[in-house]
């Protein structure tokens, strides 16, 4: 469903994503892995709509959405969470919610009626802070949660605008790790009801293996490696770029 | 907790409305007239503050549109005297800020913080020469006397100091109840969160499918329409505008006005216009270096007052409640 095809991205000199290929199936969870700087997150900001590549193409079900701006895609079911929290930090939980859905149903521009009488959406926010367990801190302010609430908000942003591909940028960093597999296990569990699409970034290889049942590995641009998540560990290439070791 | 809130909300403001329909009883000629353009500064400081507390934009420039909406009735009073009616002119007067809120947002909203803040000031510049240059259109800077308008057909055959402390006080009224609910419920409307959303974090608001530039674009416009009627209706309390309005300084006033009020609560810049109103003619009256007085408010209130006149008696409310 999601296609993309030799995706070439630089900053001046420098070549951040160097011919990219790859596909991701309906349904599919995968996990993107690959050490720091190589590119995961502008990746993410290219399909995202963040960024345009300077050359190669981005297909989502057959449609080119290589230069589309980023609410056209949300439209067309290309949502994600942000790496670094992004929250609508002044307004309430249950606002930050709700505006993904208003958005999502084009009601961002509707003037006089209070975004609370909009019941579909709101009671459908409700249902996604509980389904995050966020459901108490519906009425706070959303700059008042803590550190591992907020990313938890940012997830349940990204899956409120129900997409039909979901990138998550490293979903778990920053929740306290007794709670990593918790979150993991809502998030996952939310995506598999709905049947999304996914692309997870993490750096926790339990979480990878668990989870999704694919995995790319990311290296200097290109996607060195792709396939089960056992048989891609293995990979002596792979070994040596994440960890750094190989056989002597 | 919400309900609650919202209920307090509303008797007060019936309360307030009730209180406003017979304080002519109370006040004399000379301050319910104060008191009718302290009420058209406060639609104006919160269509100001439409952009301040809820888009994160602070316009420096705002007396452009105040201007516009003024000049609007000015000159229907000036060029068509016959069709010189107050429905009329308000029309007029909102069109005209209409055609330039839609130009100039369209150009500012390009920018945030103080790059929006000199391009507000800068624009609003342009009007004010404009004003001035134009003479023969505009009468310069002996600018325009605006008479006594009929209203919807009705004419009121009495002094004009008569008709601005008996009729003219309750259409003012009306207008500005209007304006207050119209723009309480904009910005609890999705429109309103969305545009909380882009002051809040742009990046996110976009990646929700907010359209950022647009959702800001709208604000000032709707900013524009309020700061036009506003000078529309103050101009019939003045009986005479002139291209003063447009200058930064009176829109440094109205930025004064609403962080004398308070702008993070929404009835701040009400009680920020009438306080400045009062403050100012005092001010004036008592002494030929009255703006020490209005300065040394300010630093007083940044100082020891950040949240304004309001704000201070919110959080005064809130630590008694504790």
């Amino acid at each position: 469903m999601l296609e993309v095809s030799n995706l070439v991205k630089s900053f001046g000199k420098f070549m951040v994503i160097n011919g990219a290929e790859f596909t991701i199936q309906e349904n599919e969870i995968v996990g993107l892995l690959g050490p720091n700087g190589a590119g995961k997150t502008t990746l993410v900001n290219l399909i995202s709509g963040h960024l345009f590549p300077d050359s190669g193409a981005i297909m989502l079900s057959g449609r080119n959405i290589t230069k589309a701006p980023p609410y056209q895609r949300i439209k067309l079911g290309i949502a994600r969470n942000f790496q670094i929290t992004q929250l609508f930090e002044e307004l309430i939980v249950l606002d930050n919610v709700r505006n993904c859905l208003l958005s999502l149903q084009n009601k961002l521009n509707r003037f006089f009626k209070p975004a609370s009488a909009y019941k579909e959406a709101t009671e459908e926010a409700l249902e996604i802070l509980d389904t995050f367990n966020l459901g108490r801190f519906a009425g706070e302010l959303a700059a008042n949660l803590s550190e591992g609430d907020k990313k938890i908000l940012d997830t349940a942003m990204a899956f409120a605008l129900r997409s039909k591909f979901l990138l998550l940028d490293e979903p778990t960093s920053g929740v306290a790790t007794a709670d990593k597999f918790k979150v993991m296990d809502t998030i996952i569990q939310a995506i598999k009801d709905r049947g999304t699409a996914t692309m997870i970034i993490e750096h926790d290889m339990d979480i990878v293996s668990d989870y999704c049942q694919k995995v790319m590995v990311l290296s200097e641009g290109r996607i060195l490696a792709q396939g089960e998540p056992q048989a891609v560990m293995e990979n002596q290439l792979v070994q040596e770029t994440l960890f750094g070791v190989s056989d002597e | 907790m919400k309900r609650y809130l919202f209920n307090t909300r509303a008797y007060a403001y019936v309360a307030v409305f009730v209180a406003l329909l017979f304080l002519p009883r109370f006040l004399g000629a000379y301050h319910l007239m104060m008191f009718e353009s302290g009420l058209a500064f406060a639609i104006m400081a919160m269509a100001h503050n439409l952009l301040l507390r809820y888009g994160g934009l602070l316009s420096f420039g705002h007396g452009a549109y105040f201007a516009c909406g003024a000049y609007g009735v000015g000159l229907l009073a000036r060029y068509y005297p016959d069709h010189f009616s107050f429905e009329l002119a308000i029309l007029c007067a909102l069109a005209l800020s209409l055609a330039i809120s839609v130009l100039f947002g369209f150009l500012v909203v390009r920018h945030t913080r103080i790059f929006f803040s000199i391009l507000t000031l800068a624009l609003s510049m342009l009007i004010f020469a404009i004003l001035v240059k134009a003479y023969n259109f505009t009468g310069g800077s002996d600018g325009i006397r605006v008479e006594i308008p009929t209203f919807f057909g009705y004419e009121f055959d009495m002094r004009r100091i008569q008709f601005l402390v008996g009729p003219y006080y309750y259409i003012l009224l009306g207008v500005f109840t209007a304006a207050t609910l119209t723009l309480l419920a904009i910005v609890n409307s999705p429109f309103g969160k969305a545009l909380q959303a882009t002051r809040d974090n742009e990046l996110r608001a976009e990646m929700i499918g907010a359209q950022v530039k647009k959702t800001r674009w709208y604000a000032f416009v709707i900013s524009g329409l309020f700061a036009g009627l506003a000078g529309a209706v103050w101009s019939f309390v003045n009986g005479h505008i002139t291209p003063e309005i447009s200058d930064w300084v009176f829109s440094g006033e109205i930025v004064y006005m609403v962080l004398l009020g308070g702008f993070m609560v929404f009835e701040g810049p009400i009680v920020g216009a009438l306080v400045f109103t009062y403050l100012k003619l005092y001010a004036i009256s008592s002494t030929e270096y009255w703006m020490l007085i209005i300065g040394s408010t300010l630093v007083i209130l940044v100082l020891l007052l950040p949240g304004g006149i309001t704000g201070g008696f919110r959080s005064l409310f809130l630590r008694l409640k504790r």
